[in-house]
């Protein structure tokens, strides 16, 4: 059941630069499932369309949830002014999430980019709570720089390797550059990032033969389904308007690599 | 005095109703084709019992992809949008999305849009096997698609003949749903009615352009998009109220609609009824809440008939 309510923030700080740790208080926490998003309302009325962003972890005995994101705009910039005790205006628990009942018996890798690691960290969690070793989960994160937000909570869920872009820590290069470097090997990949790094997994994950669950982002104005603002070209037919363009918030965002054209 | 004037009042409730070319709909508040589905959506938020109608996206006589992506983006205010009225074409509508509105008490009525005229007839006709559909609301302004739809909204003899072919055709009254984007209106609106439409429904959005200054591009695929949201209220008020001094069939106006006050201002201008758009996305409660909030005025003002405030301000 999708709703829009009203969350009360708990706790909010920047762990890097321009990248913000929020933890609200919701109902929503408790059916929230990894790889699903929320959408975030402005008040500035003048910017009038839900920012939607990934559920980062959530903490169902307590009703709290985590939303960790990056300030690229003038809504984003404003929830990164908010402090305790202040209310925000949230729609969810929205999209598919990742498939993770796929993952068991399986080793797998746990991709994320830049803004994309966060949705990893709760999917870790929750294949560690599905009883998953720590060994067959195999997180690689993707950083620019020394600024390896999230990685001390991924260490707690699974093997954490790092790749920056500048060479500041872990493999010098991306995700795929540290899966070589590390002779790593998986089953299964799950994976969010950005899209040259989701394309190199798809093309990876089609080599090997194995599935690769993707999250995609698109730019978006309901969040639910309606506008279909926010497709993908898909090899099947989509089942909203079968013709091969599924809603990345509906269907989505999480697809196989191999079904969609990316 | 004032306790006996209350009880007259609960004796005769007030009448919310609106009847748009012999259509009666219980209350005029509905939803903006393309922004709402087939209700499906909102149905997790919204009763859809409480809302006159359910205008649906509109539907073509195959599917139809739409554009490539991005297909919206946010301006001050507003949104822009070039979906390109990606739709699974009649069939599955039929039989999926007909049969889904049926199960609540609300007005259905069907967005069609099309490449020629015979598209348009095919699905119309389509539609006249469905007596559930109360009315069709003729797209002839989407300013998103590069043939038909807009080309027949924005020259008055080009909108007089589909109009008139399509009515010849039709089962259920047709509202003909009119482009902003047009020099005069009031001789849009005026060929549409000359032309045999039931109804007009304005205004849809207004062609747009944004360009992404960091990308250096323009932010939709599409290049141009159609502007909606609260930032065009105005001119869609202005076009529905110079559209009722044009003709006399029943006007739904709609455009930038955030609450019962703004409907009640198209209401005022002129249109028998009103149809929230960009708003479901921003509040997905917004019709509903439109229809208590029409009420809560008719009572604070004690006005006893919704009718009474159709075209009241001249």
């Amino acid at each position: 059941m999708k709703r829009k309510v009203t969350a009360s923030l708990i706790s909010q700080r920047e762990i890097a630069p321009g990248i913000f740790d929020m933890w609200i208080r919701t109902e929503l926490a408790a059916g929230a499932k990894p790889g699903q998003f929320l959408c975030l309302y402005p008040r500035d009325k003048s910017t009038l369309l839900p920012r939607p962003i990934s559920i980062c972890e959530t903490a169902k005995d307590r009703d709290a949830l985590r939303l960790v994101y990056r300030v690229a705009g003038k809504g984003t910039a404003e929830f990164s002014g908010y402090s305790e005790g202040e209310t925000i205006s949230v729609l969810g628990n929205l999209g598919n999430g990742f498939p993770t009942r796929e993952a068991v018996g399986k080793k797998v890798f746990l991709m994320g980019g830049g803004i994309g690691i966060p949705p990893i960290l709760q999917l870790a969690k929750t294949l560690r709570q599905e009883g998953m070793e720590p060994e067959a989960i195999q997180i690689i994160a993707g950083y620019r720089d020394k600024n390896l937000f999230l990685s001390q909570d991924l260490k707690k869920y699974g093997t954490l390797f790092v790749a920056t872009e500048d060479g500041s820590a872990g493999t010098k290069g991306n995700v795929m550059d540290a899966v070589a470097e590390n002779q790593l090997k998986a089953d299964m990949i799950f994976a969010c990032g950005p899209m040259p790094m989701l394309k190199a997994i798809r093309g990876y994950a089609g080599e090997k033969g194995i599935p690769a669950y993707i999250s995609l982002e698109e730019h978006m104005a309901c969040g639910v389904g309606a506008c279909l603002g926010c497709v993908v070209k898909t090899r099947e037919v989509d089942p909203h308007s079968h013709v091969h363009n599924a809603r990345i918030c509906t269907e989505g965002p999480v697809f196989e690599a191999q079904e969609v054209d990316i | 005095m004032e306790k006996a004037l209350a009880a007259v009042r609960k004796e005769e409730p007030m009448n919310t109703r609106v009847t748009i070319a012999g259509v009666e709909f219980k209350n005029p508040v509905m939803t903006a084709s393309g922004t709402f589905g087939s209700g499906m959506e909102y149905a997790e938020f919204v009763d859809l019992n409480r809302l006159g109608a359910v205008v649906t996206k509109g539907v073509a006589n195959v599917p139809w992809p739409g554009n490539p992506t991005p297909r919206v983006a946010e301006v001050y205010g507003g949104m822009l949008n070039a979906i390109g009225l990606q739709n699974p074409g009649i069939d599955v509508f039929c039989a999926r999305d007909i049969p889904f509105l049926e199960q609540f008490d609300t007005r259905i009525i069907v967005n069609v849009c099309g490449k020629t005229v015979e598209d348009y007839i095919e699905v119309a006709e389509k539609l006249g096997d469905y007596p559930s559909v109360s009315m069709l609301e003729i797209n002839v302004s989407c300013p998103n698609v590069k043939e038909g739809a807009i080309a027949f909204g924005q020259k008055a003899d080009a909108l007089f003949h589909i109009t008139r072919e399509i009515k010849k055709h039709a089962l259920q009254p047709i509202i003909m749903k009119l482009s902003p984007n047009v020099t005069d209106i009031g001789e849009m609106a005026r060929a549409a009615e000359a032309a045999g439409a039931d109804a007009l429904s304005l205004i849809n959005t207004i062609t747009g352009m944004k360009i992404d200054i960091h990308r250096r591009t323009f932010a939709l695929a599409n290049k141009t998009g159609g502007l909606s949201g609260p930032a065009i209220k105005p001119v869609a008020v202005r076009m529905v109220y110079q559209a009722a001094q044009a003709v006399k069939i029943p006007i739904i106006g709609m455009g930038g609609i955030v609450n019962a006050e703004d409907a009640i201002e198209f209401l005022l201008a002129g249109a028998s009824a009103v149809s929230i758009g960009a708003m479901n996305f921003v509040n997905p409660y917004t019709t509903q809440e439109v229809v208590s909030g029409i009420e809560t005025y008719m009572e604070r003002y004690g006005i006893e008939d919704i009718n009474d405030l159709i075209g009241a301000v001249r």
